[in-house]
């Protein structure tokens, strides 16, 4: 990325030890992880299976408190959960009992500075934005897999976060699903100009939407590699089969299998 | 997860489609059968009295029921008993509701609060409340207040239990997702923890509309002057078999009543649920 863009999301040397109620004991889930995100830029985060990825998007959203270091958005530490930040969660977390429109606009609903009809009136549109219009009044259980994720990317959107999170958000959809929605996800950044910081454990998919790749080693997770996406801006599902595409992904591959190797998870004959 | 485009399929099939010949039989045929069995019932106990086969007074009859009931409504004597039982269950009733939620709620977020207060609650809990009822006279008296009390304990206590489990039951994940988007704990209440306990704490308050009633009843033949517990105790001293029907079927009616009025505040709460089974 270009070094005159602004650094929106700073990481610097944060640790994390996640103390475990039932033993007692405190297990070191992050260790002196560094490094930053730019304005309007979209990193994806990619690591070995349970190497705390989640636990560190939990932390920048404020939801865990890390042992050392900083989080700084926009040059403030991050304390706990804030306005200036939102998370589509991984699965199903839309409220059963809340319409679409409901769920859209309840981040607004806690804030509660603007008037009712504004915030449906923001919702509306996110809802147009994400290819929904006509589902504002369903209700989450109405709707198929890949339109509730819509809406969790709506409902974050609402707030109009400096910095959104997104926690394996396809992970629960079926390949097709998922292709599909990975192209939509990208139209409706563009759209809404939004930093975006996202955790996923499919590489291919991180390539295809990222515009650097942020490789986490085993646990205690620590930075790998950070990988440069060199390609285009305007990304179709037609850039998967490109040779330059295969091979970052293989690349990236490759840096996830070493460390699987080096813990044991993967054993070489 | 279904990768189906969402329907309406529930709505467009619960509208009448194209007229197919249902006879009124079939349309009506759980209704039907049950009015039938009720009718059979109240004929032939209407019979065995007419024919002599029983001594109507102890079994009394459909038709000296009603006559009856009529008597007492006439009269207005009833409606002193009703008045007085009516205000002992809505306000014991009402204040275990106010008072069960909230604390409920809290019992069930706040350890420290649970801790503080687990004790008395399992102690309460299995005791049967109607074994407090000389304790309660001695404390209120024999007058509205002893009963109000007794009803309190009697249906507080199902509320507070089943709040407790609906809280503690709410999915860790919309608990996140509100802490995400920035809520405080009234807000955590309100929008996540209540709308998530609304099936558990509707059965408290079906369970403590039962313990209710019976708190009045008991209540009110433990010791009183007036209420609906009061005259079937007296009548049924003077084997006025007719009387203690009629305060029973008074009770039971408005048990019903009630518990149905439940059922239509569980539906309007939960109309976003999708149906389960037929």
């Amino acid at each position: 990325m270009a070094a005159t863009a602004r650094a929106k999301l700073n990481v610097r040397g944060v640790s994390l030890d996640l103390l475990n109620e039932r033993t007692g004991r405190s297990l070191p889930v992050l260790h002196d992880i560094d490094f930053a995100v730019f304005e309007g830029e979209l990193v994806a985060i990619v690591g070995p299976s349970g190497c705390g990825k989640s636990t560190f998007l939990n932390a920048v959203d404020g939801l865990l408190p890390v042992t050392s270091g900083a989080i700084l958005l926009d040059g403030h530490a991050v304390e706990g959960p804030g306005p200036d930040r939102a998370m589509v969660f991984q699965h199903d977390s839309l409220f059963p009992w809340r319409t679409v429109i409901e769920n859209v606009t309840y981040g607004l609903d806690l804030q509660g500075r603007l008037a009712k009809a504004e915030r449906r009136e923001r919702a509306r549109a996110l809802i147009d934005l994400v290819g929904l219009s006509g589902f504002a009044e369903h209700y989450p259980h109405e709707l198929s897999g890949g339109m509730r994720q819509r809406v969790n990317i709506a409902r974050a959107l609402a707030v109009e976060p400096q910095l959104l999170l997104l926690d394996e958000p396809f992970a629960a959809l079926d390949a097709q699903t998922r292709e599909f929605m990975q192209v939509e996800l990208m139209k409706i950044l563009a759209r809404a100009r939004t930093t975006a910081l996202f955790v996923t454990h499919q590489i291919n998919e991180a390539v295809f939407l990222a515009d650097r790749v942020v490789v986490f080693s085993a646990r205690p997770a620590g930075i790998k590699d950070v990988i440069a996406v060199d390609l285009p801006g305007e990304r179709s599902l037609a850039l998967k089969h490109q040779p330059e595409f295969v091979a970052l992904e293989q690349r990236i591959w490759r840096l996830i299998e070493q460390e699987a190797e080096r813990t044991g998870m993967l054993t070489v004959a | 997860m279904d990768a189906s485009i969402a329907t309406k399929e529930k709505r467009v099939s619960a509208e009448p489609g194209p007229v197919v010949a249902k006879s009124f039989w079939k349309r009506h045929e759980h209704a039907l059968l049950g009015t039938i069995s009720m009718l059979v019932f109240l004929s032939f106990w209407e019979a065995s009295v007419a024919f002599g086969w029983v001594n109507p007074l102890f079994t009394s009859s459909p038709s000296r029921i009603v006559r009856t009931a009529i008597e007492m409504f006439a009269d207005g004597s009833i409606l002193v008993d009703m008045q007085v039982s009516g205000y002992e269950f809505i306000v014991g009733y009402g204040a275990a509701i106010v008072i069960g939620v909230p604390l409920g709620i809290l019992m069930g977020w706040y350890s420290r609060v649970d801790a503080v207060l687990e004790p008395f609650v399992s102690a309460l809990y299995a005791t049967p409340r109607i074994a407090l009822l000389p304790l309660v006279m001695i404390w209120f008296g024999i007058g509205l207040m002893s009963k109000i009390a007794i009803v309190f304990l009697g249906a507080i206590f199902p509320i507070l239990v089943n709040t407790i489990t609906g809280v503690r039951t709410v999915n860790a994940d919309f608990v996140k997702v509100a802490r995400s988007f920035g809520s405080n704990d009234w807000q955590m209440f309100l929008t996540v923890v209540l709308p998530s306990s609304v099936p558990l704490l509707l059965s408290g308050l079906r369970l403590g509309l039962g313990h209710a009633l019976v708190g009045i009843v008991v209540g009110e033949m433990y010791g009183a002057t007036h209420g609906l517990g009061f005259l079937i105790a007296t009548a049924g001293a003077r084997f006025q078999t007719d009387k203690v029907m009629v305060g029973i079927i008074i009770i039971a009616a408005a048990g019903v009543a009630m518990t149905e009025f439940l059922r239509l505040i569980e539906r309007r709460f939960e109309r976003w649920r999708p149906s389960v089974g037929g």
